[in-house]
């Protein structure tokens, strides 16, 4: 006889599950990486390996001897925060604090609430900011470009400003000036910066290919980016002199990396549309803060993680219309 | 300046004795009269406030006890996990006897092996749900579902689910039974017995009352109701509940003889001697070896 | 053809799979012994008025409804009473039954006109056609069974403006309603009429899914041939997409108005009938014909045959299963109705109903990997929920057992569509969670209410 299968209605589902959705973040990834590659060659890629690893190695042996859960390590959102974590540093970071950093993401930023779905704040900026507040320095000490056909692909790296460093320092007027701070380069990513944030091409191409597949939502990504052009926007035009233009804002810093990747991470933001927009627009003022009047050249990991803390409270007040239900408080 | 200091000083004292005037007067009107055998049985208690009893805290218990003894003269199903209830039972006043201690026991032998699966179920772990989709793994509509609601609803610890035969097991150690499985289980399966003189009892581990052609369709140990032990209990205790027979706890002397009557082996005696090797052991489930093996707990 | 309409909010679009649209209605040879549950419908069973050894008619009345919520039960076929005892449902479960030893010869009650011939006339008044649907033992055929009747009856105070008829089909792989669109277009329509008239409404609309095109255009061109006799009966194009079908969803995308919440249809002036049921609705008024019969789909990626039969009640499905070509080797999956909204079946012994719209045999290919994750977090449950609810948060609630949170957010307006479970990306069983929430908030609500 038939040993039947009995299960609740339905009994079709779609196709789509957990892990395909991270390893299409991470294909998304890719095009941001190759460029990566080429402009800091074996630094990048030895980092990106070393974060890869040891996340999925915490998880593992988080997994193994502490939560003795069913093992997640292949569903692939802990190689996701080791990817992302490695785009958020500069290339040049010893590789020890990078281990530092990625067992961080994963042992506080995830594992310690319990693994997937239930830490509230995104693994890789955890990770980021802990870096980030432990060693300021190292963290801060970017990397320029040399692309690998110039140099060759194990070169020294020559460290050296980021646009947004410059512009904390000197003010609009310097970075004007500096010749080579052309917008395209910055849309190229022939600049300096976190290795995964330099290139805004392979962010959109990413961001968009995430989009098509409807991974993610476009409503995130589109209110911070609205959110920081506008509001830049507002103080370029009061003052030109002292504010740089609010275009060079968005392809600055890790912007795009942020709005396309890290605001969308389903775990730790809003589940509504509404919430959604409160959430983007959240974002994108505080990094707008950071950048002109806090202590940091950068802001959006510190505007995500503030955002996250606030993901319940949106959720909460953010429900769906019940249908049929006129006013929500009618019981 | 030492004007100052006597004003504040006389202020602060007239009102302090206003007050403590007015709140004397307040907590005499509030007053609330409480039996002062609620202090008492309280006092036999813990005192931990952990919860286990199913109540918010010990004073709770103390007072559902209370409660109870005055109304029903028992405190059955109320008990302290930590305690010996007994005392709280000599303190309100109640002769031995009437504190009768009980326990869970599981009325299904649908085992994996007694009753194969039929079907395999995929779906969220609640006994109340699958049963509206389906009979049971092995066809019997009234046996066990074995994903274990009674599991989740102990306070106690005092069951698990058995991965061997799927059924759950009661510990009679950690077991006080308060009956929250019981009214839990969507079958009723779960009975509150008395755990009988020197731990020994004996039940009917099935409680399926169709018919017996039925039951033999999707279970090798269930009851048929051919009523053998009927004949056989020399106490009147048996009645049959539909095709399912019922041992009547406060008939039955627990002579055994009714399980070896028993053709299926449907009936359990549980604590019982070991029986010469000859005959056949009525009580073969892996849950009445386990409870044979435990040191009688003082009744 | 009027402009597509939709519901707006929430449902998700599964891969159609209609394998058996082109499949003509064939009727299916009745076996030697039938077996009749005396409970087809929603609420209370039947009480079984004919003894061991009886004769019985093919339509004479064999149970009697009990309770409001109840419908009449027939006989299917001529022959004798052999036993009535009790039978196993799909579930399992043992259920009374009538079982019937049948005779070779349908020898039918007297009074039922068994020509195919199409009568236009209508006879009877509105309250007699309700009359004539509750003695007939309709109910909805969708598979949900809540008798017909009940529908029907409007209640005082209120007026029922418009007559949708479900045509939606949203369900994938059902083609039974699709075929007797086809082949009985004008009875159906005639169905649609006297229905009109039993509710009192000049207005009748029919919904159908634009995956189901032939089936408007010869409608439409019915219509058109005699807009007199069909006067007042228009054909409602809706777009493909689950639940379409779903009573408040069609109501929402062909009147634009929403059922509130806990209230019934009638409420915003409609009355919702299945095709099924309205093409029993005129057998039954204008032939008499009790419902011992309907049109089912057995079906399946692998199923040999996948046919449109029309099957007495009481036939054993494996049966059906046979006719189709028989068991794959590969099934796993056994499933009375369509996959989004239909049941289990633990045994495929278990007797046709008037609520089985089909019998689906799936493979273990299609069931899919259901490896479940934790719960991402992604939303994809509330944008995909037709109704406005959040799935996520009532699925936690409902697994710790907090009725009052449950009740709060809405539990008791999930339709049960499955559309939050079909979309999770994490594999989590939602609905089955909601569903024991919501039939203990609904015992707590009742209970509530008696005291």
């Amino acid at each position: 006889m038939n040993n039947f299968t009995i299960s609740g209605s339905p009994h079709v589902h779609s196709t789509e599950n957990t892990q395909k959705i991270m390893y299409r973040v991470i294909l998304a990834l890719i095009p941001a990486l190759l460029v990566a590659l080429y402009y800091f060659g074996w630094y990048a890629l030895r980092l990106t390996i070393v974060t890869v690893i040891t996340c999925m190695l915490t998880e593992w042996l988080i997994q193994t001897f502490l939560l003795k859960g069913s093992m997640t390590i292949n569903d692939g959102s802990a190689a996701l925060t080791g990817l992302l974590l490695a785009f958020n540093v500069p290339a040049n970071l010893p590789l020890w604090m990078a281990v530092v950093g990625s067992m961080v993401a994963i042992g506080i930023g995830k594992m310690a609430f319990g693994g997937l779905g239930k830490n509230p704040f995104n693994p890789a900026l955890v990770g980021r900011v802990f870096m980030l507040v432990s060693f300021p320095t190292a963290m801060t000490t970017w990397p320029q470009v040399q692309p690998i056909f110039q140099k060759g692909f194990f070169a020294d790296a020559i460290t050296g400003p980021t646009p947004l460093g410059i512009l904390k320092e000197s003010g609009a007027g310097t970075l004007a000036e500096m010749g080579d701070m052309q917008f395209l380069d910055m849309v190229l990513g022939n600049r300096g910066g976190a290795f995964g944030e330099v290139c805004a091409i392979a962010l959109l191409i990413g961001g968009i290919y995430l989009i098509a597949r409807k991974v993610i939502d476009i409503t995130t990504p589109l209110t911070i980016l609205l959110t920081v052009f506008v509001f830049t926007g507002i103080f370029y035009l009061v003052n030109p002199a002292q504010y740089i233009a609010p275009w060079y804002h968005l392809v600055y810093g890790g912007l795009l990396l942020g709005a396309f990747f890290m605001a969308t991470d389903m775990v730790t933001t809003p589940m509504t549309t509404t919430g959604r927009i409160i959430f983007g627009v959240g974002v994108g003022l505080i990094t707008v803060v950071i950048r002109l009047w806090g202590a940091y050249p950068e802001g959006v990991s510190f505007a995500i993680l503030i955002m996250n803390a606030f993901t319940p409270l949106i959720n909460k007040l953010c429900k769906p219309t019940v249908f049929g239900v006129v006013k929500p408080a009618k019981k | 300046m030492s004007n100052t200091l006597l004003i504040s000083l006389l202020v602060l004292g007239v009102l302090g004795a206003v007050l403590a005037v007015i709140l004397y007067f307040v907590a005499q009107k509030f007053k609330v009269e409480e039996n002062p055998l609620i202090d008492e049985a309280e006092a036999c208690l813990p005192g931990a406030n952990c919860g286990g009893c199913g109540f918010a805290g010990c004073r709770a218990l103390a007072e559902a006890c209370v409660k109870q003894a005055a109304e029903k003269g028992n405190i059955d199903g109320l008990a302290c996990p930590g305690t010996d209830m007994n005392k709280v039972a000599a303190v309100l006043g109640l002769t031995a006897g009437t504190f009768e201690p009980k326990i869970a026991v599981v009325r299904c032998n649908g085992s994996c092996q007694n009753s194969p699966a039929k079907v395999h179920y995929e779906g969220a772990d609640i006994c109340a749900f699958a049963s509206t989709l389906y009979a049971g793994k092995g066809g019997c509509s009234k046996g066990c579902m074995g994903l274990g609601d009674c599991v989740k609803k102990c306070n106690f610890g005092a069951l698990h689910i058995d991965k061997e035969t799927g059924l759950p097991v009661v510990d009679p150690d950690k077991c006080v039974g308060c009956g929250v499985c019981a009214k839990t289980c969507p079958r009723n399966i779960i009975e509150i017995r008395p755990r009988g003189k020197k731990d020994r009892r004996v039940y009917v581990c099935c409680s399926n009352t169709d018919k017996g052609a039925l039951v033999v369709k999707n279970c090798s140990a269930g009851c048929i109701g051919c009523q053998k032990c009927l004949k056989t209990c020399p106490f009147d205790a048996i009645e049959m509940h539909g095709n399912l027979a019922y041992i009547d706890p406060a008939k039955c002397k627990a002579c055994g003889k009714c399980a070896e009557a028993c053709p299926r082996g449907t009936i359990h005696a549980v604590n019982f001697p070991p029986r010469k090797p000859k005959e056949e052991q009525p009580a073969e489930t892996p849950e009445a070896q386990k409870v044979e093996l435990e040191k009688p707990v003082n009744a | 053809m009027n402009p597509i309409k939709t519901f707006k909010r929430g449902g998700v679009h599964p891969e159609e799979n209609k394998i058996s649209a082109d499949q003509p209605i064939q009727d299916f040879p009745m076996p030697k012994q039938i077996i009749v549950p005396l409970g087809q419908c929603l609420g209370a069973p039947a009480e079984c008025i004919v003894n061991k050894g009886d004769r019985v008619l093919t339509g004479q009345l064999i149970g009697t409804a009990k309770g409001f919520v109840s419908a009449n039960v027939h006989s299917p076929a001529t022959g004798t009473v052999a036993k009535i005892d009790v039978v196993m449902d799909h579930t399992g479960y043992y259920k009374p039954a009538v079982f019937i030893d049948r005779e070779e010869q349908d020898e039918w009650a007297p009074g039922i006109i068994v020509t195919d011939e199409l009568i236009t006339d209508i006879k009877l008044d509105g309250k007699a056609i309700v009359d004539k649907v509750k003695e007939c033992g309709i109910v909805g055929m969708g598979g949900a069974t809540f008798p017909t009747h009940i529908k029907m009856m409007v209640p005082e105070g209120k007026k029922a403006e418009y007559l949708i008829v479900n045509a939606a089909e949203c369900e994938p792989y059902l083609t039974c309603d699709y075929r007797l669109l086809l082949e009985k277009t004008k009875e159906f329509l005639m169905g649609v009429k006297i229905a009109m008239k039993g509710v009192g409404t000049e207005k009748g609309i029919i919904g159908i899914e634009t995956n189901k095109m032939k089936a408007i255009e010869l409608l439409d061109k019915t219509i058109n041939e005699n807009p007199d006799l069909y006067k007042g009966i228009e054909v409602q194009p809706l777009k493909t997409k689950y639940p379409q079908g779903g009573e408040k969803q069609i109501i929402k995308a062909i009147t634009g108005r929403e059922v509130p919440s806990g209230k019934l249809p009638i409420d915003t002036g409609c009355v919702v009938t299945n095709v099924a049921s309205t093409f029993a609705i005129y057998e039954a008024v204008q032939k008499n014909k009790p419902l011992i019969e309907r049109i089912l789909t057995v079906t399946g990626k692998s199923v040999k045959k996948p046919s449109n039969f029309r099957c007495r009640f009481g036939v054993p499905a494996d049966l059906l299963i046979e006719a189709a070509g028989g068991m794959p080797e590969d099934i796993t999956d056994v499933i009375n109705g369509g996959p989004m909204m239909g049941k289990s079946v633990s045994v495929t012994s278990f007797p046709t109903m008037k609520g089985t719209s089909g019998i689906l045999l799936m493979t273990s290919h299609e069931a899919q990997d259901r490896r479940k994750t934790n719960c991402i977090r992604c939303g994809r449950c509330a944008k995909a929920c037709p109704m406005g609810l959040q799935p996520f948060l009532l699925h936690k609630v409902a697994k710790l057992n907090e009725f009052d949170e449950t009740e709060k957010n809405h539990i008791m307006d999930c339709i049960e569509c499955g559309s939050c479970e079909y979309t999770c990306p994490a594999n989590i069983p939602l609905l089955d969670y909601i569903r024991y929430g919501k039939a203990k908030t609904g015992a707590i609500i009742k209970a509530r209410n008696q005291k």
